[in-house]
Order: C-alpha cells, then sequence, then structure tokens
C-alpha cells in the first residue's frame, strides 16, 4: 500500500495543476496578508478564500484524476494486491498531494508573516476540508460509472455546500424563528463541512459573534474549546465516511 | 489451473458471459475469439478478479478467485488499453510494479531488452505513443516470469518488428508449460503460437476446441480461414434472414 501512496504522490508532486494550485494561494497568502497590518483580518480574507477554493478545486481535480487513472486502477487489481488497498491508496496519495500543496500555498506564508493559534486553525481548516472533499470525490468515483456523471456530480456537491445549503439554512432559520431553534441549528450546521471550517475559524477570531448566525450559537452554547473539538470532529467524520462507504461499494464495484 | 464453472455476469439487463464453463490447462495457449460485445474481455476480467460475476465459480490451482488475492501473484496481466499516471517515467512504473510484487526477486527482462524499453527509462508516460504504452504493459506482463499468462489484444498498436519480439516471447514462454490466454482479433497474428480456440457468441461458449480438431472439422489449414468457416457455421440463423 505504502508504494502506491509513494509513487501516486510522486506523479502527483509533479502534476501541473496541483503547482499552479500551490502558487496561486501562495500569491494570495503573501500579497493578503501584506496589505494589512492587522493579520486578523488578512487571516478571515484567507478564510475566505480557503472557503472558496479549496472545497472545488479539491472535489473536481480528485474526481478528474481517479476517473484518469481507472485504467492504472486495473493495472494495479491484476497485481497481487487487496482491492480496497489499492483504492485506499489512491486515496491517501492524492490527498497528501493536495494537503502539501495547501500546507505549502497558504500554511508556510500565514505561519511565517502571523505565527499564533488562529493561523493554525487556518491551515487546519484547509486540511480538513481537503480530506473531505477528496473523500467525496471518491465516493463519486466508486458510484458513478461514467467520468461526465461523476464530474457533474462533483461540481453539483461542491456548489451545493458551498452555495446552496446556506441558503436552505437561512430559510430554515426564517420561518422558524419564533421557535427555539438555536440547538437544532448546531445540528444542521454539522452536515455541512464548509460551515464546520468557518466556525473552527472563526472560534479563534475574536470576531465570532460578529460573523453570523451559527458562529455566535457556537460561541455561545459550545464556547470556543469544545465547539472546536464539535467542528473538527464532525469534519473527521466527513472523511471517514465517505471512505468507509466507497470502500464497501469498490469491493463490489466492476472495473 | 484455471476452473471456471457456469460464470454468469449481467451488466443490467445485457448478458455479457451466459453459463460459461471451462477447463484450462497448463502448457496450452488458448485464443478468445468472438465478435465485439460477446464477452471476451469480460470472461478475462472475471479470471483477473476486476468484474465480479453473477453466479458461478472460477478457481486457479484449485483456490477460489472470489475475496481472494494472492492468486494474482501467478498471473502476469496485459491490458488492452494501457494508461499510466502522466507524470511517472517508465523506470518508475516499473520499479512501482516491482515494489508492489516485492516477494518475486527473479526478473524476466528480455522484453524490456528486446523492446528498447531500457533506453526509455526516464520518459514520463504521458510523452509517450500508444504503442510504446502496449510495449511497457507487455514488459510487466513478462516481468515477473508468472505461470499464468492473460493477454488481452496484445498485438494492437505494436509496430511489426516488437509484435513479431513479442509473439516470440509469447511461444517460448508456452514451450516452457506456462498457460497463456490471448484475446486478438488479428488472426494472423495467433497462427502458431495457439493450440486451443475458445470462441464466445453473445456471452454463451461456441466451442472450445485444439486447432487440429477445428482443422479437421472444416478442412482448412490457415487459422484465419477456420475461424471465417466456423463463424458462417454458428450464424446460420442470421445468415438466412
Amino acid at each position: 500500500m505504502n508504494t502506491i501512496v509513494k509513487y501516486v504522490a510522486l506523479d502527483l508532486v509533479r502534476n501541473k495543476i496541483v503547482l499552479v494550485y500551490t502558487l496561486l494561494l501562495a500569491t494570495l497568502s503573501f500579497s493578503v496578508l501584506s496589505i494589512d497590518s492587522n493579520t486578523s483580518k488578512g487571516l478571515l480574507s484567507l478564510l475566505n478564500i480557503t472557503l472558496l477554493f479549496v472545497p472545488i478545486i479539491s472535489i473536481l481535480f480528485a474526481t478528474i484524476y481517479f476517473f484518469n487513472s481507472i485504467e492504472f486502477i486495473e493495472l494495479l487489481l491484476a497485481q497481487p494486491v487487496k482491492r480496497t488497498r489499492v483504492l485506499l491508496a489512491e486515496y491517501t496519495g492524492l490527498a497528501s498531494a493536495l494537503c502539501l500543496a495547501y500546507a505549502l500555498g497558504i500554511g508556510v506564508p500565514v505561519l511565517f508573516l502571523s505565527p499564533n493559534m488562529a493561523a493554525i486553525t487556518l491551515l487546519v481548516s484547509g486540511l480538513l476540508l481537503t480530506l473531505c472533499f477528496t473523500a467525496m470525490a471518491l465516493l463519486i468515483f466508486v458510484l458513478f460509472k461514467d467520468k461526465t456523471k461523476g464530474i457533474g456530480a462533483a461540481i453539483i456537491i461542491a456548489l451545493f455546500f458551498s452555495l446552496l445549503f446556506d441558503g436552505l439554512l437561512l430559510m430554515f432559520i426564517y420561518s422558524f424563528s419564533d421557535y427555539p431553534i438555536d440547538k437544532p441549528i448546531l445540528g444542521i450546521v454539522a452536515f455541512n463541512p464548509i460551515d464546520l471550517a468557518r466556525i473552527l475559524m472563526l472560534l479563534q477570531l475574536d470576531v465570532a459573534v460578529l460573523m453570523g448566525y451559527s458562529g455566535a450559537l457556537f460561541k455561545k452554547f459550545l464556547g470556543s474549546a469544545t465547539g472546536s473539538i464539535y467542528a473538527v470532529t464532525c469534519m473527521l467524520f466527513w472523511v471517514i465516511v465517505p471512505l468507509m462507504l466507497s470502500r464497501r461499494v469498490f469491493k463490489r464495484k466492476d472495473l | 489451473m484455471i476452473n471456471i464453472i457456469e460464470l454468469t455476469k449481467s451488466f443490467g439487463k445485457f448478458r455479457a458471459l451466459d453459463n460459461i464453463n471451462l477447463l484450462l490447462e497448463k502448457g496450452q495457449a488458448i485464443s478468445l475469439l468472438g465478435p465485439n460485445g460477446s464477452g471476451k474481455t469480460t470472461l478475462i476480467k472475471s479470471i483477473l478478479g476486476l468484474v465480479i460475476p453473477d453466479k458461478g465459480i472460477i478457481t486457479i490451482n484449485g483456490k477460489e478467485v472470489s475475496n481472494n488475492w494472492a492468486y494474482r501473484s501467478h498471473i502476469g496481466y496485459m491490458p488492452q488499453i494501457g494508461r499510466y499516471p502522466d507524470n511517472m517515467s517508465i523506470g518508475q512504473v516499473i520499479n512501482m510494479i516491482k515494489e508492489i510484487r516485492s516477494e518475486e526477486k527473479k526478473y524476466d527482462d528480455d522484453l524490456i531488452k528486446g523492446l528498447g524499453i531500457d533506453k526509455l527509462e526516464n520518459k514520463t508516460m504521458r510523452s509517450l505513443s500508444g504503442g510504446t504504452r502496449q510495449k511497457v504493459s507487455a514488459c510487466l506482463a513478462f516481468l515477473f516470469s508468472p505461470d499464468i499468462f492473460i493477454l488481452d489484444e496484445p498485438t494492437a498498436g505494436l509496430d511489426p518488428v516488437s509484435s513479431e519480439i513479442l509473439k516470440e516471447k509469447i511461444t517460448a514462454e508456452r514451450n516452457k508449460g506456462k498457460l497463456i490466454l490471448i484475446t486478438s482479433h488479428v488472426l494472423s497474428d495467433l497462427e502458431g503460437i495457439t493450440s486451443h480456440l475458445v470462441y464466445l457468441q453473445e456471452g454463451k461458449l461456441a466451442f472450445y476446441k485444439t486447432v487440429e480438431e477445428l482443422q479437421d472439422i472444416t478442412g482448412e489449414l490457415k487459422l484465419n480461414r477456420v475461424v471465417a468457416a466456423l463463424m458462417q457455421q454458428t450464424q446460420p440463423k442470421k445468415m438466412s434472414v
């Protein structure tokens, strides 16, 4: 398994799209952080960039990559290795390459220019988002036979979590505003990894209360520490559950 | 060596394989023939465990294939289309497969040398032509001198010289008593290599006989004439309509 992970990652670090992605993130973070002396603002901008770019790029790139390596996966499966191992190795290789890109692009400049707890949290939430959305891409790969349909599903999922979900949540809050819905909302937020990443980061900054309903709720009910642990745990579920499902489906998939 | 019992596989409503029974033995070189979509690749993939059959059992050396992976160390597989990660070099691909099959320490690099792959070691897979990729697939299949070779359209896309080298290698392995399962539409390429013919028609096994038997039945000597004669016999209904 480690062999496959190693070679997949080696292939990907030389991939042009991954290189461009790293450079883009690095340029953005250097420029944003050097504009203002208040690094808290800079981190907030970087958070928004992360929430916008990381999910869609991770899921799209990963889906395309998995579908393109279908023949290669077949070749690997013709070797004496376990089916599920090949799949998880492909995931690990890809996820580590994308995480490396994020860590170099955002992590290094941020830790270099404003080394504090908030910077580390930004790095962690970006990495978790990468892991979540590559795991979802893997699930798409095992569920769909057709590459085009798979890419379509990837776009829909990315848009759903980054745009539609919040809209639906707002609608929910609006229509039930007469009821005590604070606690249900804490639960609903757990169904969106992007929201979880946002909250995780906002809890570290003092602006949590100013940044929307769910952020304020988290601060109020859970406090920084418990809230952070809750958010991270939920995000880890978003990594593990799609992986387990993919593993299950892949066991019986025809290639 | 390979025993296939009542193998059935459907994709939706389409029956790709319908109740196939086959017993393939050591030292045989079996050509798997049939029109497009007759289930050849599905049969090969079932043996490799890439396609999971609906019904039926496949055993290799007495061990069942389903939920097992260790048996694949006896198989060298050359796929119909070989695609590899773009930025890997040929050397890396070969090393990777060597590391995956690390229990095998003796390498058979006849083909790597014969096809001139060793000189291209640092080229990335993206820059290779289809034929060169095919050569890499061939090298990987023969690298570990397995007991069973499964070759899906091995000579498609190869230049005549390379195709000859590959055919010589296949014949040499057959003479060592290995089992060779080969599909090809280029019948002239199978001439002299193959000892048995398996013919699939719409997922059903039409016949499984030695080349000599078939030559007797049809009265033809050349393999392509033999197959042409048989195809006309197996499709009388369609001819009369």
